[in-house]
């Protein structure tokens, strides 16, 4: 096949090509220490377009993004907006060059109206109330001209991610920015909220606003963008134009090599139950029901896919199973019954069970970032006969083991000492689910298994999961992302508002039935 | 108790209370931006040693009050400096700073006067002088109106009634205006305040250095106008009930005059009443002067109420990828 490699862009369709790009960028590099996070990277985005900036994590996607943005510095390059050499040393510089960004984690004052977060730092003068009536009356007229409905006075914290999300993008506006660029908008929407903001997007776009979207989703690239550039390892490897590329064919130039973006599987050949759970309630410390009764199942040999928007009941399903928090019901492990309170309800005592758990915050339940490998592989085992002599560490037996889980599960660098926090986020994931993988649960819970990971990473990890699933063991897992439940899933359980809205089979539902699910609708009712 | 027992228990209940409001105030300005103060006890006491020894020096309060203020900013500057240039650590900055002023104010007082840490005593126009209120004299027939105009709210200090109009000048620059927004949002979340393109750094030593300011004229008010002088140690954990008093007051204005007026009656109460017989139990006097303390270990242990502190409170801002 004929990879597009060249760097400048062809101009899109719908810019026309004699007015000045949008963006340019011209040989930017940036290094932090040894590592070479941008080199030499020269881009075109045109003006009244959406541009896809795609790559795997730590391909310095945000690093230059964050040099646009003004919060580094580039070591060399030049920056042209508009057609202008620019230069941006701080914030305050790129919104005066018509920049606004909307960051992965909102930078929202949370206890604040959406009126206060608008008007922050764009204040007309020493006192409030003028910049806040005239906010206010724009903000009523962006919401009519780009479908942005916020109510003005609701404070943050009372506000969805999506509601909160075109906050930022009201906030661009208001500024008066003519390029947006949105770092992994769609991570914590619904498709239904992810479809809305593509309509807004759209809109801007037609109203000659230039779009620059960053994202690993390919999906997303195809669905909105009008170009797209692929970077790797710090460079940009292309720029095309996305009516002339495939999903595929972006994947290979992310990753290097061909990449097998579905799943091979077999049909599941499920055996006896292994886990049971009947009315599961877990009410959290401030008095809220997060769990209102959940009843499932699965069984050996097969994988229960949990779907739903983050914040839905799934980390505290995950939690009570996995020992870390209390509730109320019955959870039964090959017909025996787990303590869901006291002293025999901790992550120990489901380990000896034969529950083994991989955690959806790596970084807080998973591992201990400032500790080595080898003590990372030993936790929740680390009093196992294997690993001790007496009352003491066998830390010669913890290291082998780990040198030998590394090798197996293609961890790099493959060096026991290293600290988990210098390891990638898949090479992290890696050391957690060999931790859990290897001691031959019956049972593995599973969260976010591809969070922050690499394409590579994610292949690896979904065949490991789907060769346990062979083994015989009962896999439960819980993900955001839809594409990663279709593919690993034998069934799928929704989850809305601590319950689950139904289950369906992979084969026999699609996207937006399980995006109406998700939102709380029935699905059958469409 | 009759009436003039409760007005002589109100005028000083507004006396014991201003040194409070103003460090409370100070810590208000201070924390509401993200940085945690419990230095507020250090810089009053630095003030109240400058100003009182200086006004002992010129015979000059309001000399003795600059100097005051000046040695509270200054501390003021050397937190920000810690916490906020260097990013170290805000309690361990604070706790120096009391620590730096409770020695250095008696090392220097007995330097300069031989007086074992005090400074002489201040008369006239060395000391702030009390002031009586427009129509003081015509009011004070009025019956309740008239004592409570005349000999409650009249007849204090200038600094009292800077204190006091400090309440809704804090809540207005706080609610009101351009500054006060920034400030409680770098308080929240620094990084909105960053990518709007204001600086945190510049918002945090504004805040820092209001701080000193007010810190200032608490301790000022100490030495030269409630007492007539330094004495060792005469902040005596006011920063430190000041602390509380923000905490109780859920970091607000009004809320903050509130509960400094409560602090000042319960140590006016101890003052007044060397006993009490309550319920046929006689408290003794050490229990009475412990009640502002009490209240204080009281508060703090969280008994009264849920107090959020502004989210970014205590952390170095560094700006992430």
């Amino acid at each position: 096949m004929t990879a597009p490699t060249h760097t400048e862009g062809r101009p899109a369709a719908a810019a026309p090509s004699q007015t000045a790009p949008a963006i340019e960028l011209r040989g930017i590099s940036k290094a932090f220490g040894a590592v070479q996070a941008n080199k030499d990277i020269s881009i075109r985005v045109e003006r009244g377009t959406i541009h896809g900036i795609i790559g795997e994590n730590g391909a310095g996607k945000s690093t230059l993004m964050s040099i646009l943005y003004g919060f580094y510095k580039a070591d060399s390059g030049e920056i042209l907006i508009g057609g202008q050499r620019t230069d941006i040393p701080d914030s305050q510089a790129a919104i005066r060059a018509g920049i606004g960004m909307v960051f992965q984690h909102f930078k929202l004052v949370e206890n604040f109206t959406v009126l206060e977060n608008v008007v922050l730092g764009a204040e007309d003068g020493a006192f409030l109330r003028p910049s806040l009536v005239k906010a206010r009356r724009l903000l009523v007229d962006l919401a009519r001209e780009y479908e942005l409905n916020v109510d003005p006075d609701a404070k943050i914290e009372n506000l969805g991610v999506g509601m909160q999300q075109r906050v930022e993008i009201l906030k661009a506006l208001y500024r008066q920015a003519d390029i947006l660029i949105l770092d992994e908008p769609t991570g914590v929407l619904t498709p239904s909220e992810a479809d809305h903001l593509f309509r807004i997007l759209r809109g801007l776009r037609d109203e000659g606003k230039t779009i620059i979207l960053i994202t690993h989703k390919l999906r997303e690239i195809m669905d909105v963008t009008d170009n797209v550039s692929v970077m790797r390892r710090g460079e940009m490897t292309a720029t095309v134009r996305t009516a002339d590329t495939s999903p595929s064919e972006l994947a290979e130039l992310m990753v290097g090599r061909k990449v097998l973006l579905r799943v091979d599987k077999t049909p599941a050949r499920p055996g006896p139950v292994v886990l049971k759970v009947e009315n599961l309630k877990v009410t959290d410390d401030k008095g809220v029901e997060r769990l209102r009764g959940i009843d499932l199942e699965v069984r050996a040999g097969e994988i229960l896919g949990v779907a739903g928007v983050a914040g839905n009941g799934q980390s505290e399903l995950l939690e009570v199973l996995g020992g870390i928090s209390d509730a109320t019901g019955t959870v039964t492990l090959n017909g025996t019954p787990l303590d869901l309170s006291g002293p025999r309800a901790d992550g120990r005592s489901r380990r000896h069970a034969g529950i083994a758990h991989v955690p959806e915050d790596r970084h807080r339940l998973g591992l201990i970032l400032d500790f080595t490998a080898w003590e990372n592989t030993g936790f929740g085992y680390h009093d196992l006969p294997d690993y001790c002599r007496g009352a003491l560490m066998d830390q010669t037996a913890l290291r082998n083991d780990t040198r030998g889980k590394m090798e197996r599960f293609d961890v790099r660098p493959a060096d026991c000492w290293l600290h988990a926090k210098s390891f990638s986020g898949g090479n992290q994931q890696k050391i957690v689910l060999a931790r859990e993988i290897e001691r031959n649960p019956d049972l593995l819970l599973v969260g976010q298994p591809t969070r922050g990971v690499d394409i590579g990473a994610i292949e690896f990890i979904h065949q490991r999961l789907i060769e346990l699933r062979d083994a015989g063991k009962a896999i439960l897992l819980v993900s955001v992302e839809l594409d990663e439940i279709f593919a690993l899933s034998d069934r799928i359980a929704v989850m809305f508002d601590g319950r689950i809205m139904g289950e369906r089979l992979p084969g026999q539902t699609d996207e937006t039935e399980l995006g109406m699910m998700m939102a709380g609708m029935d699905g059958k009712a469409r | 108790m009759d009436l003039a027992t409760v007005i002589q228990l109100l005028d000083s209940t507004l006396r014991l209370a201003t040194p409070l409001l103003l460090a409370c105030l100070a810590g208000l300005f201070s924390e509401r931006a993200g940085i945690f103060d419990i230095g507020l006890e250090g810089k009053m006491l630095a003030a109240a040693f400058f100003s009182a020894a200086v006004a002992a020096m010129t015979g000059n309060v309001w000399i003795g009050l600059l100097a005051g203020t000046a040695a509270s900013l200054a501390l003021a500057a050397l937190h920000g400096l810690a916490s906020i240039t260097f990013r170290g650590n805000q309690l361990i900055s604070g706790v120096a700073i009391n620590f730096l002023a409770s020695g250095l104010t008696v090392l220097i007082g007995q330097t300069w006067f031989q007086l074992g840490g005090r400074t002489p005593s201040l008369e006239g126009a060395a000391r702030f002088q009390e002031i009586t209120l427009p129509l003081a004299g015509v009011l004070e027939p009025v019956p309740v109106i008239g004592p409570l105009y005349a000999n409650v709210l009249s007849g204090h200090t200038i600094l009292v009634y800077v204190g006091l109009l400090a309440v809704p000048a804090t809540w207005y620059v706080l609610f009101r205006t351009r500054f006060g927004l920034r400030l409680r949002a770098v308080g929240e979340n620094p990084g909105a305040v960053d990518t709007a393109g204001v600086s945190v750094v510049g918002l945090r030593f504004s805040a820092v250095l209001i701080c000193g300011l007010l810190c200032g004229l608490a301790g000022a008010y100490l030495a030269t106008g409630l007492s007539a002088g330094f004495v060792k140690e005469m902040s005596a954990g006011r920063g430190f009930i000041a602390l509380a008093a923000l905490i109780f007051a859920k970091w607000r204005p009004w809320y903050a005059l509130a509960a400094c007026l409560l602090f000042g009656l319960l140590e006016a109460l101890g003052n007044r009443f060397q006993s009490l017989e309550v319920l046929g139990v006689t408290l003794p006097t050490q229990f009475m002067q412990a009640l502002p303390y009490i209240l204080t270990v009281v508060i703090l242990a969280g008994f009264v109420g849920k107090a959020i502190p502004p989210r970014a409170g205590g952390a170095a801002y560094v700006k992430e990828r």
